[in-house]
């Protein structure tokens, strides 16, 4: 892929995105830096590249939750839950689609268990539920991905802390510069506004882009509801001057 | 649609472009999505793990490792690192493929119950040219995610043996304080699997903090 050595991304917002040191989610109390972020006046390939995975043989049930945990096993079966689709489009700042974008999502099963090691809490895993799944947008930017809903789960940050039901989102996009990890809620949750986690943003805009959508339209009658979630990566531009000096 | 507001929609010249989707933490459970092996479950047939060298790889093998401690001191035992960098001529090869001999992108996470400590396997990058034609010192990109991390940390793991370049590093530079500097290079520290290894300790928080880039 050429490389175009004069690429620049739209400078990130900081106050859009969350703060690194926000205390009511306790965590991120020891876990943000203190010094300021040194910023890079000129960018170098380092940030303005990054890896493509057009070439990577994703498998063909990589983006199906429902069949790609013990499908071909003889214990083959269907996951408990709200059957949905998740779709939407990746584009960037200028609405240009980002097309064969790897797309990664990661999630609890329907009664907020996740298949993990460190997991104790006492909701049951489903046998036939992973929680993992990959996908390339298309030529349009398009991604989907088909799974069960998941449920809300306590945390231990307050004392009565409940995540809203989630799906964790990680973005590459044509750069190192616009690579990122979010988390997908759903229309209408009240969990949402009680979550020091999605508080963590300042702007209300902010959860709200964060928030899919019921597409009715889109739903599979007898079959699937659809929720759309659109994920916007950072603008390119190429600067009309590679140097004033 | 969930963001994309209609042109006719757009009132002011400051929403004529669209925002990014907001960061969130990558939380807990990273692993499951990103590193499955750690969250112990079953891998697929392609992984993007942290091995980015084969023996066939161009250049010299080495091991890069590390831990990341929080501002008590504590080793982030949840932490999540995405590597990057330069082949061994100093090119960057977008076209990832568990196929090639090398791959510029890597990912890594201390097993749950370890001692905390990430590793990748891969080779000494060569040196690249910044964007007004500087040679830069040779790097590595390594993105920080994890829980308690909001939006994703981004520092360089550079060389001690590589003094010379180091000190020319246009990028390395650009950290005001010099003692700060040294928060990115990494240390010689014997071998691993017959190979050299550099070792890399992230400090996210207070003394010794390690430097995180805005790009």
């Amino acid at each position: 892929m050429s490389f175009d050595p004069s690429r620049r991304f739209v400078e990130r917002n900081r106050r859009w995105h969350p703060p690194a040191f926000a205390p009511d989610y306790k965590t991120s109390v020891a876990r943000s830096p203190r010094q300021s972020l040194v910023s890079l006046q000129h960018p170098t390939a380092t940030e303005l590249r990054g890896p493509t995975f057009s070439r990577a043989d994703l498998g063909p049930h990589d983006n199906d939750l429902l069949l790609n945990y013990r499908e071909g096993t003889p214990q083959d079966g269907l996951p408990i839950g709200e059957r949905i689709i998740i779709f939407g489009r990746v584009v960037d700042q200028f609405a240009k689609p980002v097309p064969h974008t790897l797309v990664e999502m990661w999630q609890a099963n329907a009664g907020g268990r996740y298949r993990h090691k460190k997991d104790q809490y006492l909701a049951p895993l489903d046998p036939n539920f992973g929680g993992v799944g990959r996908t390339l947008t298309d030529e349009q930017g398009w991604y989907r991905f088909r799974t069960i809903r998941p449920g809300p789960y306590p945390w231990p940050n307050g004392v009565n802390h409940w995540r809203p039901a989630h799906i964790h989102v990680s973005i590459m996009g044509p750069s190192l510069s616009t690579r990122l990890i979010t988390q997908l809620y759903f229309e209408g949750d009240p969990l949402i506004p009680r979550c020091p986690i999605v508080q963590t943003l300042n702007d209300r805009e902010a959860v709200e882009s964060l928030t899919a959508r019921l597409d009715l339209e889109r739903s599979r009658p007898m079959d699937a509801l659809a929720y759309r979630f659109d994920i916007v990566t950072r603008g390119e531009f190429q600067t009309f001057f590679e140097s004033q000096g | 649609m969930s963001q994309l507001k209609p042109l006719s929609a757009i009132a002011r010249a400051g929403d004529l472009m669209f925002r990014e989707t907001p960061s969130q933490t990558a939380g807990p459970y990273v692993h499951i999505g990103l590193a499955l092996s750690v969250a112990g479950l079953p891998q697929r047939d392609m992984e993007i793990w942290n091995q980015l060298a084969t023996e066939e790889a161009e250049g010299e093998r080495i091991a890069l490792v590390g831990t990341v401690i929080d501002g008590n001191g504590d080793v982030v035992r949840d932490i999540f690192v995405e590597a990057w960098q330069a082949n061994a001529r100093g090119e960057y090869c977008d076209e990832y493929s568990p196929t090639n001999a090398f791959n510029g992108f890597g990912r890594a996470a201390p097993d749950v119950l370890s001692d905390g400590e990430w590793s990748f396997d891969t080779i000494k990058p060569g040196c690249v040219k910044d964007s007004r034609g500087q040679w830069m010192a040779p790097h590595v990109a390594l993105s920080l995610f994890a829980r308690g991390i909001n939006l994703a940390l981004h520092t360089r793991l550079y060389f001690e043996d590589e003094a010379q370049a180091n000190a020319s590093c246009p990028v390395l530079n650009a950290v005001e304080s010099p003692q700060r500097r040294q928060t990115m290079i990494a240390r010689r520290d014997g071998e691993r699997h017959g190979v050299p290894c550099y070792r890399l300790d992230i400090r996210l928080q207070g003394e010794g903090e390690t430097v995180f880039f805005d790009f």
